[in-house]
């Protein structure tokens, strides 16, 4: 399922959804990497609340947009992490870099 | 332990059949009664393993994937992931969290640390040139007992 970005200031959000796999971490990668490009946020928020299932692409994903956001002077935060990822958040040592943001109001994701 | 039931599975080494193989496998295991958890710890470990096959194995080729699952009667599933592809030169480098030979398409190095921390047991087998099988085994839990 394609990701829905939403732009506030400074900042970019990317509403993920569904199953983040190799497969389909391809899409969501080029479509965010174009838009940081053109739109050159200070913030993107990477949401992961509506994400169903994630392997270790989601991870590559999250690293890969982390260093892009800091070649362009800009931060990168990870938010809503449902519990059913958190063990292959904490496996990966994303910890470690504080960007993983938890709790914020719930969102729909529309299709 | 006995093999109380099993299956075999098929398919070609197109990305998009990654979402088919865990979801399949992960079907197939449901009738051991595994807890949620359980199960979306498989779907990543297959995931992972039949990723492999797909990026690294067969490459910028397809070729053909095998899962075979067997179900013991000790509450265990063994999943065997087979490929016909470029094989692994080094197993244990292969397997060090972070080795990965396709950093570009940014691979973490983290597949055979996923499968080993989200299963009870990975072997892997393989030939260069001739191909690779990952088998995985987990217990599952018995939240019920069975009369």
């Amino acid at each position: 399922m394609n990701p829905k970005f939403s732009f506030d200031d400074n900042s970019m959000k990317v509403q993920l959804c569904g199953e983040i796999d190799h497969h389909t971490a391809k899409t969501i990668r080029e479509m965010t990497d174009q838009l940081i490009q053109q739109k050159r946020p200070k913030e993107l928020r990477l949401d992961f609340s509506q994400v169903s299932f994630m392997d270790s692409s989601g991870i590559g994903l999250i690293m890969g947009r982390y260093r892009i956001m800091s070649l362009y002077g800009g931060y990168l935060k990870v938010v809503r992490v449902p519990e059913g990822l958190e063990k292959m958040m904490i496996l990966s040592g994303l910890g470690s870099l504080n960007i993983i943001e938890r709790r914020e109001e719930p969102h729909d994701c529309q299709q | 332990m006995t093999v109380s039931n099993e299956m075999n599975l098929s398919f070609e080494s197109r990305s998009c059949n990654e979402a088919f193989a865990r979801s399949a496998v992960s079907a197939f295991i449901a009738q051991l009664d595994p807890t949620i958890g359980e199960l979306n710890e498989i779907r990543t470990a297959v995931s992972e393993a039949v990723t492999n096959c797909v990026v690294h194995a067969y490459r910028s080729t397809i070729g053909i994937i095998r899962i075979n699952v067997k179900l013991t009667s000790d509450n265990a599933a063994i999943i065997r992931i087979h490929d016909n592809g470029v094989g692994i030169e080094n197993i244990s480098q292969a397997m060090e969290p972070l080795f990965t030979t396709a950093s570009a398409e940014e691979r973490t190095g983290l597949g055979f640390a996923v499968m080993q921390s989200f299963t009870d047991a990975v072997h892997v087998r393989s030939k260069p040139q001739k191909g690779t099988t990952v088998t995985l085994k987990k217990t599952l839990s018995r939240r019920f007992s069975h009369a």
